[in-house]
């Protein structure tokens, strides 16, 4: 068992390396320019938000540099980081009241540690039913034995979908890691494909939404997503990830299936938080990262896209 | 070494808290202020404290229940040595009250600013209660410090009353402008007014 894995700086990797840095440049620069020309308010707040959004890129990019340099333990904590904040943000937003409290300190302070050390610890058959059965059993029960049954199944059934979606999933991204039975690296490049495809399309959604968005898919529940920014930016991610296809051990064919999943997933994760923040009255789920929000409004594509992605390789390529 | 620890009480506090800071005017203050602050749970003293920019925060004296912060030679050393507070018995009879309140004109005196809580004690959340009369007499003894309500949104929740760990929240601090004491004013009207400053600050 390998505790850790430095992700090895090959070719190929150096070059995609590369790449990632030269978009961050050309992005800062873009900014610049328009900086420069910006003539109304609007554009100039525009502009404000787009140089924002960039600076966050250029932070998350280093970070998660960092973290994949040292191997498994330096994903498995910076992943663990980010389920802290996006869990932080979630129960901010649930109805829990003072009964579930001894249950979230639970949830804060012991199960998500475990769940990553599950992770760290290449124990695929308890990390895939830890939350999902033990916990999900376990948390209820805590919260009864407080005694306030007010609203008890609305409180139970939030926290246990907070606890889902901030740390079960966010965890499948590291996890990625244990896919690696050559210890060549292999699972960070996965997980480097999954984020490049699940952040793209992010962006590209909003990008091509930005140039050609018309039609709005749901303007009840999200009012800047568009027919024109969806069908796009889907396309051009899943384009993205074909040329990514040598990060994986996929046929370009298979990697572009890949990339379609994830930007579907994605899209999918991004318009069912965008209804939980509609429901409870927010425009976001925190103010961690200017420009862009929360973390959890930077993440909610990938905590729907990691599991299914995780699954399918394993599934299909399994190690 | 304790500018060090105090950095790190101020992180840990920030990490369970995610405390979004809004201030009304120029600054949070202006040389010397009396921050009055609702009280909702034991974490508002160590959360104001710790969104303070580091200058300010140095200079100032929460005031802390003493039968709370010296229960434990940690609690202790938190209370005196990290936030320099100034503790108080909260339930004291008359001649104690005056010397306390002594203890606090003394601390303003030294130039030191002062975070205190005119509710007396920890209230539910969903009420701001009536302001006990310390504010008043601070605010009549020396005029000219400027007090500076400060509403502290969602941290009943992070630590309700009788928890002892944080279940990490978001949440609000909102410093208002400052007010001070009329002339004439009466002291009910003048705490009224205190009051209802700080209750306008959360709909903001």
């Amino acid at each position: 068992m390998t505790i850790t894995n430095p992700l090895p700086m090959d070719p190929g990797l150096q070059a995609l390396g590369g790449g990632i840095l030269a978009v961050l440049v050309i992005a800062t620069v873009v900014g610049e320019m328009l900086a420069r020309r910006a003539s109304s308010d609007a554009a100039r707040a525009a502009i404000r938000n787009l140089k924002d959004r960039v600076r966050a890129w250029w932070v998350m990019c280093a970070v998660l540099a960092l973290a994949l340099l040292t191997g498994r333990t330096g994903a498995a904590l910076l992943f663990m980081g980010v389920s802290f904040l996006a869990l932080r943000e979630f129960v901010t937003l649930a109805p829990t009241r003072h009964g579930d409290h001894r249950a979230l300190l639970w949830i804060f302070f012991v199960v998500t540690p475990v769940q990553y050390w599950l992770v760290w610890r290449d124990w695929y058959g308890l990390f895939a039913i830890f939350i999902p059965v033990f916990v999900f059993l376990l948390a209820p029960a805590r919260v009864a034995l407080a005694g306030d049954t007010g609203d008890f199944l609305a409180r139970t059934a939030v926290i246990q979908w907070g606890l889902m979606i901030c740390v079960y999933c966010v965890s499948y991204a590291p996890a990625l890691l244990m896919l690696d039975a050559n210890g060549e690296g292999g699972g960070a490049k996965l997980l480097l494909f999954l984020l490049i495809v699940v952040q793209g399309s992010d962006v590209l959604q909003y990008i091509w939404g930005k140039l050609l968005g018309r039609r709005k898919i749901a303007p009840l529940v999200s009012p800047n997503k568009t027919w024109e920014g969806f069908v796009g930016g889907v396309a051009s991610a899943t384009l993205l990830g074909t040329a990514l296809w040598w990060l994986t051990p996929f046929a370009p064919w298979q990697a572009a299936v890949m990339a379609l999943v994830i930007a579907l997933m994605g899209f999918a994760g991004g318009l069912t938080m965008s209804a939980i923040k509609r429901d409870r009255g927010v425009k976001d789920f925190g103010t961690l990262i200017a420009g862009h929000g929360g973390i959890l409004d930077r993440i909610d594509s990938l905590c729907f896209a990691a599991p299914v992605f995780f699954h399918l390789v394993r599934y299909f390529f399994g190690a | 070494m304790t500018t060090l620890l105090a950095r790190l009480i101020a992180l840990l506090a920030r990490i369970a808290s995610g405390p979004a800071v809004r201030v009304a005017g120029d600054g949070v203050c202006q040389g010397q202020c009396i921050f009055y602050a609702n009280h909702t749970s034991h974490l508002d003293v160590v959360v104001l404290w710790a969104v303070l920019p580091g200058a300010l925060r140095q200079r100032t004296r929460p005031v802390a229940a003493r039968d709370y912060w010296e229960k434990s030679a940690l609690r202790r050393f938190a209370a005196t040595r990290i936030f320099n507070a100034v503790l108080v018995d909260r339930d004291g009879n008359l001649a104690a009250l005056r010397q306390q309140l002594d203890q606090l004109i003394a601390a303003l005196d030294d130039g030191a600013s002062l975070i205190i809580f005119p509710e007396g004690t920890r209230g539910s959340g969903d009420e701001v209660a009536s302001f006990r009369p310390g504010l008043h007499f601070l605010a009549r003894q020396r005029p000219d410090v400027a007090l500076v309500p400060v509403n502290l949104h969602n941290l009943g929740r992070i630590m309700p009353k009788g928890e002892f760990a944080p279940a990490p929240q978001l949440s609000r601090v909102t410093f208002g402008a400052p007010l001070y004491l009329e002339p004439k004013e009466g002291k009910d009207a003048f705490l009224e007014r205190a009051r209802a400053a700080l209750i306008a600050l959360d709909a903001a």
